[in-house]
């Protein structure tokens, strides 16, 4: 997954968004004195090794409704953990899915997965439906809840190496 | 960015149309609008206007590619913190104030700070939660990923 400094200056130009004309790509490229197949060959290239996970639309899903989330945290049998994870993560109210090591005895949580609903019940169910999928390899879970956001800065993309 | 919802009058189908067909992805190719505009009945002029309007509205985070922040070099991790309730606040203050600190949340558990490290070197990720644990005095727990599912969120418009 090598990037070298032209996808550095790519990644630079587009992290705040593609521009919204005919031809977004062309115009990025006359920005970098890059040609516009170039542009669109390297992030192609980009998007094959996974450097960038998709070119799409992000909803705001507060605006359309889904206002209510949680930290859902499970503690899975390490054997089955791999297997698991990869079903919550399929979930479509699954917004981010990983296993992190424990913390013993305070934390015994292996699996984190965000969920996502309308309102707090809703949360709770989509709980419940995960808890039924991991069935009896779940050995104890627990969702915490924010409270409050403390600090939320944007990820510094400083283009260089 | 809004966080409460929006008025569902203001969406018409051809919006919520645009927002389910487009989260899944937008080609990278010449004419990107056109194309996509074509697969939705559109004009490319009237998509482009119409994703104009909803990122103006809050309808829409971001619009373009969407990288692996670790791809590119960086690294992050996860962090807890058991605050006491009295000291919470001038917590927030020290470890807010820390440039490593990308976000932070108030949750409601014993753990009551969790928040992300974001590093340019592994190595930035243990030097910060030390010099976090040194000004706080309290213990941070890292919780790095060690492995990262495939999502497979879409928020239904």
């Amino acid at each position: 997954m090598t990037i070298d400094a032209t996808d550095r200056k790519i990644i630079a130009a587009t992290s705040g968004g593609l521009p919204l004309t005919p031809s977004p790509y062309g115009e990025v490229a006359g920005w970098l004195g890059l040609t516009e197949a170039e542009v669109m060959r390297r992030m192609q290239r980009m998007q094959v090794t996974g450097v960038i996970r998709r070119v799409a639309l992000a909803p705001n899903h507060y605006a359309l409704g889904l206002v209510a989330n949680g930290m859902s945290v499970w503690d899975v049998a390490d054997d089955q953990a791999e297997t698991l994870g990869a079903k919550v993560g399929a979930l479509e109210f699954v917004s981010h899915c990983y296993l992190r090591p424990r913390a013993l005895p305070a934390w015994p949580y292996n699996l984190f997965a965000m969920l996502h609903g309308h309102d707090r019940a809703e949360v709770e169910a989509k709980r419940s439906d995960v808890l039924r999928l991991l069935g009896d390899a779940c050995h104890g879970h627990d969702i915490l809840y924010s409270t409050r956001i403390l600090k939320k800065t944007g990820l510094r993309l400083t283009g260089e190496g | 960015m809004r966080r409460t919802p929006l008025d569902p009058e203001m969406l018409d189908r051809t919006d919520r149309a645009i927002l389910n067909a487009l989260q899944d992805g937008f080609p990278i190719s010449p004419h990107p609008f056109a194309d996509a505009a074509a697969a939705l009945g559109l004009t490319e002029s009237d998509l482009i206007a119409r994703i104009e309007r909803l990122r103006e509205i809050g309808v829409v985070t971001r619009f373009g590619p969407f990288f692996d922040a670790e791809a590119m070099g960086g690294a992050f991790c996860l962090c807890a913190m058991e605050v006491p309730q009295d000291r919470f606040e001038d917590t927030v203050t020290l470890v807010n104030a820390m440039p490593e600190v990308a976000h932070n949340y108030e949750r409601a558990h014993q753990l009551n700070m969790w928040f992300v490290l974001a590093c340019e070197k592994p190595e930035g990720i243990s030097k910060a939660a030390a010099r976090i644990e040194r000004e706080t005095g309290l213990k941070v727990l890292l919780f790095p990923k060690l492995k990262e599912f495939f999502i497979g969120f879409r928020v239904a418009a």
